[in-house]
């Protein structure tokens, strides 16, 4: 670790749930984070950013859709298009589906019902702040928990996001085999996270901040989280 | 046909209204019926239940509070508290599963912020009519998904509960609710704070509509019949993003002890909380309703005061620090306003338009209601129905099929499709969660987490109210002690029919004394709880079914035990003893088709020793897994503990005893554990020291579940056929 602790900014936005679980995975993987309030312009001059989980008022409308017009978000753009490290984790992914930093969008479960559940997920990419130098074709163990997490994308957008390989992650069996039997909510391609074109945004429905702990679950988390706090540390 | 009085609409008997009456001194008007209508129903009044209740268990040094205040709270060291508390919302989910599920739910994190705690756990202790008929299978799949809807939106886990089917339920489903909250003990907002006259009421949160007029007094203190349907304006509507900002904003109001007292906006809305922190103020208050925002501008002036709108909550705040209050209310993009203002006397008196609309002392209308001593009658025919016991049936059955239906018989089978609905891991504290004997929550910043289960024994009830109750208290405190933890106190929420009818009374003071009488064996008093009356219709009333919540702690969590085995060449014990008593087992109604005879015994001692072998068998780390043996008996418990670690086992049947009693059989008081060779001699002493008996019965391993020479079948078998059952039911 070097001297310098890096500064994860994580948004509340009013319905954020899991703003205080990322805060808490940050500080257990060794970052510093710092609390973030929706309605201010300000980032605090964090390294990366992390929009949590929850429901962001309450859903309505659709997810995330109100949210991403909330005062932080330009600032959050500003910060994704300068290159620095954006992650979007359940409601946050569908945040940046909804302001159109990430491709595609995220519709209600195949099942129509909410799952909870702990899921394997295959790694895709390389190249976005939570898998830098980790090796595609890891199997990650990682909880889910969403009602409306199921990735869709036009038939165009979909080629686009697969031909320049901005999958990155996928629902897969525990050997890493992909298999609809294992695309828990019915997503395209079993996609369950994408990352920009550039690589510094990334989005994805399973919760690493809830798999760093061994005491409380899984520990699929930790790698990501790990890459991201380097990632942050690297920032120009 | 002749217009029903007034009052009779509203509830009240012709004496209650005599009593209203002398105490105001003239008629009370329209508006003041309406809130003693409120206030005195059954819900809200307890006025068949006080005389009962008065006889159970509450006080003991980690008890901070009681019985009547918003939750029970417990001291759990370190200068944390823990609140809890356990309510029903059956009513409205009869009639409007999705959003009476959902409301119930509200209400019952409202109780657990208003003591000023941060809700960490929620559980939900559900009892259906069989899935087999679509009209259950509706209620079923509506009340879990407004559980999910609502609770996984304002972020607190559900982390347990259980689900029973049974006939009885079928037009009265039972939703109980229990939410479980932490705060620093020196942050508890109880009614030992003094409240000061000329302190502001400040309602916070949802502004007031006509959902759930009535609500307290229409619909859950009287019987669902055939118009049920007409009462579905009765049932609130929830709004789950609100009560999360109200949660949030609250929270930071109390940690910034800006607050002279709390509580929140339930059964008979405004009238409740206004009246209730009143009195217990021991001061009056001047009430003005053109402050309430409203929804819709011409609601009357009964309506305000008895809406039950969802969301709300009732601040005490001193004058100088209502512009802090505001602004906390604002930042969260919450409405707040002055309502009400503290006054010397006791009179809580409404103003609207300027006008005085209502004047009642604020005492009688929340600690004065009528209390009632019903008539208690045990009922006919009860002995016909305990003689005839299965437990000297013929039995026939082949041991495998049988094993095959309890395993899958909806009481007994995986509740996957249920808790993988709920968030159970959000707050990030959820070491042990759905599926579990008790779900495990560490508190945050120490080794220390606390353990809660749910339980209830409609059948044992039915057969014996009061071994019903007693065994529902057994099996929570045995839920918790097979995990390591030790019990401290319960909840409970109390489902029964109408008070009206002897019979139904009998059941309850029957129930009382069985919880009674074991809560003070295991030591674990009563902090609050829930009576929910009536639920029965056309005569036919619910199973006597008391469900306790208990709370327990663990010091070190790390030394928890589960109930999988962990891996092969462990030992086998089962802890306590089998008798042959099949009354009220699973066995009996699944395969016998007869629930009838005596449940088993219940040795309050011989209870509470098990469970101190259990908690120093963790303590000392004697034992690799061990799960509460209870519904459907050993065979059940064996399977659970197989599939759950993924490690079949081969067992020995003693010669002496029918196969049928071994397996199935629910006596009371046992425990399946599995012990490593190495530590079988430490583990033979501390069980023969506290006089618990004691039996190996066998050693895990393998992909097989092998009963002696009886029958086999593997794990993978059993997995489906427990994972399988109720999706299965589902889809028809």
């Amino acid at each position: 670790m070097s001297e310098r602790r890096p500064r994860v900014g994580v948004v509340t936005f009013p319905g954020s749930l899991d703003d205080r679980d990322a805060l808490r995975a940050i500080a257990f993987m060794g970052g510093e984070g710092v609390p973030l309030w929706h309605a201010e312009h300000d980032l605090k001059g964090v390294d990366a950013v992390l929009l949590p989980g929850g429901f962001s008022y309450g859903d309505y409308l659709r997810t995330g859709a109100i949210a991403r017009f909330a005062a932080i978000m330009g600032e959050v753009r500003d910060f994704a298009e300068a290159g620095a490290p954006v992650v979007g984790v359940c409601n946050g992914f569908q945040i940046l589906c909804e302001a159109g930093l990430l491709p595609g969008a995220l519709i209600r479960n195949r099942t129509l019902r909410f799952i909870c559940r702990s899921v394997d997920v295959r790694i895709e990419t390389s190249l976005s702040p939570l898998t830098e130098g980790l090796v595609p074709g890891e199997v990650l163990r990682i909880p889910v928990k969403h009602g409306e997490g199921q990735f869709v994308a036009s038939r165009g957008d979909l080629e686009q996001i697969e031909g320049e390989g901005l999958v990155a992650f996928r629902y897969c069996a525990p050997d890493g085999t992909v298999d609809d039997e294992f695309n828990v909510n019915g997503s395209a391609n079993s996609i369950a996270g994408v990352r920009n074109a550039r690589g510094n945004v990334v989005g994805l429905m399973p919760h690493p901040e809830h798999a760093v702990d061994p005491d409380v679950g899984p520990t699929g988390g930790q790698p990501l989280l790990a890459s991201l706090l380097s990632r942050a540390l690297m920032r120009v | 046909m002749a217009e029903e009085p007034l009052h009779r609409a509203l509830g009240l008997t012709d004496d209650e209204l005599e009593a209203i009456r002398s105490t105001l001194g003239r008629d009370p008007n329209r508006n003041e019926l309406a809130m003693y209508g409120a206030m005195w129903s059954e819900h809200c009044s307890y006025k068949s239940s006080k005389i009962h209740l008065r006889k159970l268990p509450t006080e003991a040094p980690h008890v901070l509070v009681g019985p009547g205040q918003d939750a029970g709270v417990v001291d759990v060291g370190d200068g944390l508290a823990v609140a809890f508390k356990m309510e029903s919302h059956s009513h409205p989910s009869a009639i409007e599963p999705y959003q009476g599920a959902a409301t119930g739910i509200g209400g019952i994190v409202r109780d657990i912020v208003a003591m000023g705690a941060r809700p960490i756990a929620s559980l939900d202790p559900l009892m259906f009519g069989p899935l087999t008929e679509e009209r259950n299978r509706w209620l079923f799949e509506g009340v879990v998904a407004g559980i999910g809807g609502y609770g996984n939106c304002i972020g607190v886990p559900t982390v347990g509960g259980e689900v029973h089917f049974a006939e009885p339920h079928s037009t009265n489903p039972a939703i109980n609710v229990m939410c479980v909250g932490v705060a620093p003990v020196d942050r508890l907002v109880t009614s030992d704070r003094q409240v000061h006259e000329g302190s502001l009421m400040v309602l916070i949160g949802a502004s007031t509509g006509r959902d759930g007029i009535g609500g307290v007094s229409v619909l859950a203190s009287r019987t669902i019949e055939e118009d049920a349907a007409e009462s579905r304006p009765s049932v609130q509507i929830g709004d789950p993003f609100a009560e999360k900002l109200a949660i949030e904003a609250c929270l930071e109001l109390v940690e910034r002890d800006l607050l002279e007292g709390l509580q929140d906006l339930g059964g008979a809305g405004l009238t409740c909380a206004v009246s209730e922190s009143t009195a217990r103020a021991r001061l009056g208050v001047e009430l003005d309703l053109d402050a309430v925002p409203l929804r819709e501008p011409n609601l009357e002036v009964f309506e305000i005061l008895t809406s039950e709108s969802q969301e709300r909550m009732l601040a005490i705040v001193r004058p100088e620090r209502l512009d802090d209050v505001r602004e906390v209310c604002a930042r969260w993009g919450l409405a707040s306003a002055v309502v009400g203002k503290l006054v010397a006397g006791g009179e809580l008196s409404v103003k609207r338009g300027g006008k005085v609309v209502a004047e009642i002392p604020a005492r009688s209308l929340a600690d004065e209601g009528p209390v009632y001593e019903r008539p208690i009658e045990a009922p006919r025919g009860f002995d016909e129905i305990l003689e005839d016991d299965p437990t000297f049936a013929t039995v026939t059955a082949d041991p495998r099929e049988a094993f095959l239906a309890v395993l899958s018989s909806p009481n007994v089978a995986s509740k996957r499709f249920v808790w993988e609905q709920y968030d159970y891991v959000v707050q990030g504290g959820t070491i042990a969660g759905p599926g579990a004997d008790a779900a495990i929550i560490r508190l945050e910043g120490t080794l220390k987490a606390i353990a809660l289960s749910t339980d209830g024994k409609g059948r044992f009830g039915h057969l014996d109210p009061y071994l019903g109750a007693a065994h529902a208290v057994a099996e929570a405190a045995r839920n918790i002690a097979v995990m390591g933890a030790e019990p401290l106190a319960i909840t409970n929420c109390m489902n029964f029919g109408n008070p009206e009818r002897p019979e139904v009374m009998w059941q309850f003071a029957e129930s009382i004394q069985g919880m009674a009488d074991a809560c003070r064996a295991f030591e674990t008093p009563v902090t609050g709880g829930n009576v929910s009356f009536y639920n029965e219709s056309g005569g036919s009333a619910i199973w006597p079914t008391p469900v306790i919540g208990m709370l327990g702690l663990i010091a070190d969590y790390r030394l928890l035990v589960r109930s999988g085995f962990p891996e092969s060449g462990l030992l086998i014990y089962l802890l306590g003893e089998t008798f042959p008593e099949l009354g009220g087992s699973e066995f009996a109604d699944v395969v016998l088709r007869q629930i009838s005879g005596r449940p088993p015994a219940l040795d309050l001692e011989r209870e509470a020793a098990l469970h101190r072998v259990l908690i120093e068998a963790a303590n000392g780390d004697l034992v690799a897994s061990a799960h509460d043996c209870s519904d459907g008996g050993l065979v059940v418990a064996l399977a659970e503990s197989a599939m759950s670690g993924d490690t079949g086992f081969a067992l020995t049947l003693p010669g002496d005893v029918p196969w049928y009693v071994t397996l199935f059989a629910e006596s009371a008081s046992r425990a399946v554990v599995s012990v490593s060779p190495d530590k079988v001699e430490d583990l033979e002493a501390l069980v023969a020291a506290h006089h618990v008996p004691f039996s190996r019965m066998g050693e895990t391993g393998g992909p097989r579940m092998v009963f002696d020479t009886l029958f086999e079948t593997t794990v993978e078998e059993a997995r489906a056929v427990y994972e399988e059952a109720i999706p299965k039911l589902l889809t028809g």
